[in-house]
């Protein structure tokens, strides 16, 4: 078997304005949620009480959203969570009263509706440890980035490192752009996922340009764009059989792994999407207008000038 | 060129085989079983606690599957619950004589099924995180400002008495926050107080300074003396839940410092959300009340006569009456320390206390007034009222007295940890819960588990499909990837939580990449015309640079994860760095192996199943070249 059967190089750098263009605009949109709508913030990060309860049947979320109202909590959430028969409620942080207080209270209500109602999960999070998640999360984002551009500016040049890191921050706040507009549940599984998705395609730009490099070394007489066209349309294969096998692992946790790994996948499937694009078509067009060239990548060989020293250094005759 | 020496398939064989003992507990699932462990400090489980456990089971008609001991606990493995729950009542009933005073907890439990040569090899399953195993979690925040609150107005009493015996007049000390401020009206006094802060206070530093016509002395504590008294506090605090936790009879609780102010209990196996809660924000009441040694209160100790009117009768710890009056002294509010330590002139074990200087004061007065009496200290709990000790009065009481004689060092320790932990140290608030029933639990379990199986066959297929023989390597190397992870996880013992598990299956999704890299570089290979033993070589040798930094990458990402992330995102990231490096043996190393020794040895190779290895004409008609 074999996909792709491609015949000459693409020339993906003949259309990196445009491609850079569709990046601007979706990154912006994505802004433009995140900043107008905002992120549906987990428990873990705002604080409150989630309790899951089971029922023999399935329920009606519409009657157990009025049975919990009715004891005075105004903006409560009910969704199902994961089957029809399982509810997910929450409730947020109220002054005077603890959560097993709360959770007792809302039980002994449905409980009066429906006997067969049976608390399986709770979880109660202090407004203290919401506020800390969210710092450290910037502090891992932080410390992600800089230790991948440490590290590529080491392994390769500052202009592959700037570009690779912009690239996947274009991703990261694209992923979080989707969560905003679908106002999807950001938990701190989603968090861990957006992270990994971070490391993960940058992966992708190492790919493409560890191969620039081997080309600028093997083709000497190439352009820089010839370069770069050809790394990226030769390993294209290796990048779209790569991402499409982990997304197969991503879609069996989509739909064997239950609710707590659904919206994680979904993290995952979008940073993988983006992160296919963004290293193939956004990185590479950075690099190349940040003015990458054959010098920066491999160092010349050291002049044999011999001793500087030498009184007869330069002379010729 | 593509041949392994011995030595590196010695590694491989060896790493397969040391992989395959420790993940092989986690197939052999879990059984019912019964765990017998001190409730008490002074309580030791020893190989006499294990024959009084056969003893006790063979009375009750019960042969255990499997008998172990550990350093802390007895366990009794049973076939099926019923019998479980049967040993469990008899166990109760053999160690647990009164409920009220538990000398041993006696906890249903599950212990793996696996033969005991790999228990002997320290070979265990992975251990479980409350997501999974089902259970009470809870994040103790400790008031570590009101502990030092606490201690500096403590200090500032002290410092008050002191003054006073030095004679030094005309002072004011108050506490302001953490500071201790003393004014003056003139610079001799202030000296003198200055030298006495530096000479008796070790823990207090002073600054003086001038405020028109006062002088002022500013006291306060010093930086490694308030992070000594936190982690003090922390550590009381963690001895007292850890007492009061053995009373609920839970196997394997786990109570843990977390950061410099926070403490994790988790109770596997607990639903009763209301009762943990309970007993952890329960306090118990040191109380110190003077012997009633009137006539009468002798009679009812004897137990001639009804207990008098004004007093109490309590029970002491070896289950002799005494009568105390009703009247409090002294409660622990006031007891700033106790230590155990030797008398420097008789050399008898001893119980320094340290009382604060209201305590000191009361104690004083108390002490003159009642030279040669008994006075009894009460530890009251659950309402219910204990005579931990009653010595008689020998001299004059300060803030600093001692309570000594006929004690072994075990019962000089055992004391001052009681009256320690009489109460927590700091005031405790719970900022974070978690229940997770036992059917969600195994839920968790389940879906996961699938969530890896299926991921890992459908890669498996298509890795075959596309790759042939290669592909057949590259899933063997996924398998052997996915058995060290597991191996490894169970020899750390680290805790695998869901998010673990999906870092399981992305570690798959990770792994999968270095061998996609290799393969289609061999096929580059191929496509360029290079021989079939070049092109592995050529393959396996360039993709490997390309390897190393995309891994290195992630890694970067999973320590980041690592060093911030908390709860899941931490149980997600230590799976995933494992499985990053892990794949970086499977994939590379061992599937080299693999290849070198399918295709190594033979000499005139003239293909390699690698499936399609299509070639572009330069005419541009292409060629397929089938294998």
């Amino acid at each position: 078997m074999e996909f792709f059967r491609i015949h000459k190089t693409i020339p993906f750098m003949r259309h990196a304005k445009v491609l850079n263009i569709i990046s601007f605009v979706t990154f912006a949109l994505a802004v433009f949620f995140l900043a107008h709508r905002g992120l549906h913030l987990s428990v873990e990060f705002t604080g409150g009480t989630v309790m899951e309860v089971a029922y023999q049947q399935s329920v009606d979320v519409g009657k157990v959203r009025e049975t919990v109202g009715k004891l005075g909590y105004p903006d409560v959430q009910v969704q199902n969570y994961g089957t029809s028969r399982d509810v997910q409620i929450r409730l947020p942080v109220q002054k005077g009263q603890t959560s097993a207080q709360q959770s007792a209270q809302v039980m002994d209500a449905l409980k009066a509706v429906d006997p067969t109602a049976v608390l399986r999960g709770n979880e109660f999070v202090g407004p203290q440890v919401g506020e800390e998640l969210t710092t450290n999360g910037l502090k891992a984002l932080a410390m992600v980035v800089i230790g991948i551009m440490i590290y590529l500016a080491f392994r390769f040049e500052w202009k592959f490192a700037l570009s690779t890191v912009l690239a996947n921050l274009h991703d990261v706040v694209i992923i979080l752009g989707f969560f905003a507009f679908f106002q999807w549940e950001f938990s701190l599984a989603v968090l861990a996922a957006v992270l990994a998705v971070l490391g993960y395609s940058v992966n992708e730009s190492v790919v493409i340009f560890d191969r620039i490099r081997e080309n600028f070394r093997r083709y000497r007489k190439m352009s820089t764009v010839e370069t770069i066209d050809n790394a990226i349309t030769s390993t294209i294969s290796r990048t779209i059989i790569t991402h499409g096998s982990t997304q197969l692992v991503v879609l069996s946790m989509f739909f064997f792994g239950g609710p707590t790994l659904h919206y994680f996948a979904l993290a995952l499937t979008i940073g993988i999407c983006f992160g296919i694009y963004s290293s193939c078509f956004v990185a590479a067009a950075i690099a190349m207008w940040l003015g990458v060239k054959r010098e920066d990548l491999i160092k010349a060989p050291p002049k044999r000038d011999g001793d500087p020293d030498d009184p007869n250094a330069g002379a010729t005759v | 060129m593509n041949r392994y020496p011995v030595w590196k398939y010695a590694i491989i064989v060896i790493v397969l085989l040391v992989g395959l003992v420790y993940a092989l507990p986690n197939f052999f699932g879990e059984a019912p079983a019964v765990q017998v462990s001190a409730a008490k400090a002074t309580v030791k489980v020893d190989a006499g606690t294990q024959a009084r456990v056969q003893e006790a089971l063979k009375a009750g008609g019960l042969t255990p599957d499997m008998l172990t001991l550990d350093a802390t606990s007895v366990r009794a493995r049973f076939v099926t619950t019923d019998d479980q729950l049967k040993a469990r009542d008899v166990l109760q009933r053999a160690f647990v004589p009164d409920a009220s005073d538990p000398p041993y907890v006696v906890a249903l439990n599950l212990v793996s099924r696996s033969p005991t040569w790999l228990t002997a090899l320290h070979a265990f399953p992975m251990y479980l995180g409350l997501d999974l195993r089902g259970g009470v979690d809870f994040l103790l925040q400790v008031d570590m400002k009101g502990a030092i609150d606490k201690r500096a107005e403590a200090f500032a009493g002290d410092l008050r008495t002191s003054l006073r015996d030095k004679n030094i007049r005309g002072s004011a000390v108050s506490r302001n926050g953490q500071t201790i401020e003393v004014r003056f009206r003139d610079a001799a006094s202030l000296q003198a107080a200055k030298q006495l802060v530096q000479d008796q206070f070790a823990d207090l530093s002073a600054v003086d300074s001038q405020e028109g016509s006062d002088w002022k002395l500013t006291a306060s504590i010093k930086p490694e003396a308030a992070r000594r008294l936190q982690d003090a506090a922390l550590k009381q605090n963690i001895t007292t839940l850890h007492n009061r936790i053995n009373e609920l009879g839970v196997a394997e609780p786990v109570i843990q410092q977390q950061g410099l102010d926070r403490i994790v209990v988790q109770l596997p196996g607990v639903q009763d959300t209301a009762k943990a809660k309970d007993i952890l924000g329960r306090t118990a009441t040191l109380e110190m009340r003077l012997v009633d040694e009137s006539t009468e209160g002798r009679a009812a100790e004897l137990g001639t006569g009804p207990v008098p009117f004004g007093s109490e009768k309590f029970l002491d710890r070896q289950g002799r009456p005494v009568i105390v009056k009703k009247q409090v002294l002294v409660t622990g509010e006031n007891l700033t320390d106790a230590q155990p330590g030797f008398d420097s002139q008789t050399q008898q074990p001893k119980v320094d206390l340290t009382m604060d200087a209201k305590g000191g004061r009361i104690m004083r007065d108390v002490s003159r007034d009642n030279f040669r009496k008994r006075m009894a200290m009460l530890i009251f709990e659950k309402g219910k009222g204990e005579v931990l000790t009653a010595p008689s009065i020998n001299g004059e009481l300060g803030n600093r007295f001692q309570i000594s004689g006929s004690m072994s060092v075990v019962e000089a320790n055992d004391l001052a940890l009681l009256l320690r932990a009489g109460s927590l140290a700091a005031p405790m608030e719970i900022i974070q819960e978690r229940t997770i029933g036992p059917s969600l639990g195994a839920d968790n379990i389940s879906k996961g588990f699938k969530s890896v199986m299926y991921g890992f066959i459908a890669i498996m297929v298509f890795m075959c499909a596309y790759y042939a023989l290669f592909g057949v390597f590259s899933s063997i190397a996924l398998a052997v990837n996915l058995l060290l992870l597991v191996a490894i996880l169970s020899m750390l013992q680290a805790t695998l939580t869901l998010p673990g598990i999906a870092a399981m299956a992305l570690a798959i999704g990770v792994a999968i990449d270095s061998n996609v890299l290799i393969n289609e570089r061999v096929r580059e290979e191929l496509r360029n015309g290079a021989s079939p033993q070049a092109a592995i070589h050529a393959g396996y040798d360039r993709a490997w640079g390309t390897i190393l930094d995309s891994n290195v990458t992630t890694l970067i990402a999973g320590v980041a994860l690592l060093a911030f992330g908390s709860g899941p995102v931490r149980g997600f990231a230590v799976v995933h760095c494992i499985g990053i490096v892990t794949s970086m043996f499977s994939a590379v190393f061992f599937s080299r192996g693999l290849v070198n020794l399918w295709y190594g040895g033979k000499k005139k190779l003239k293909t390699v199943s690698i499936g399609t290895v299509w070639r572009p004409k330069t005419d541009g008609t292409a060629v397929v070249e089938a294998k």
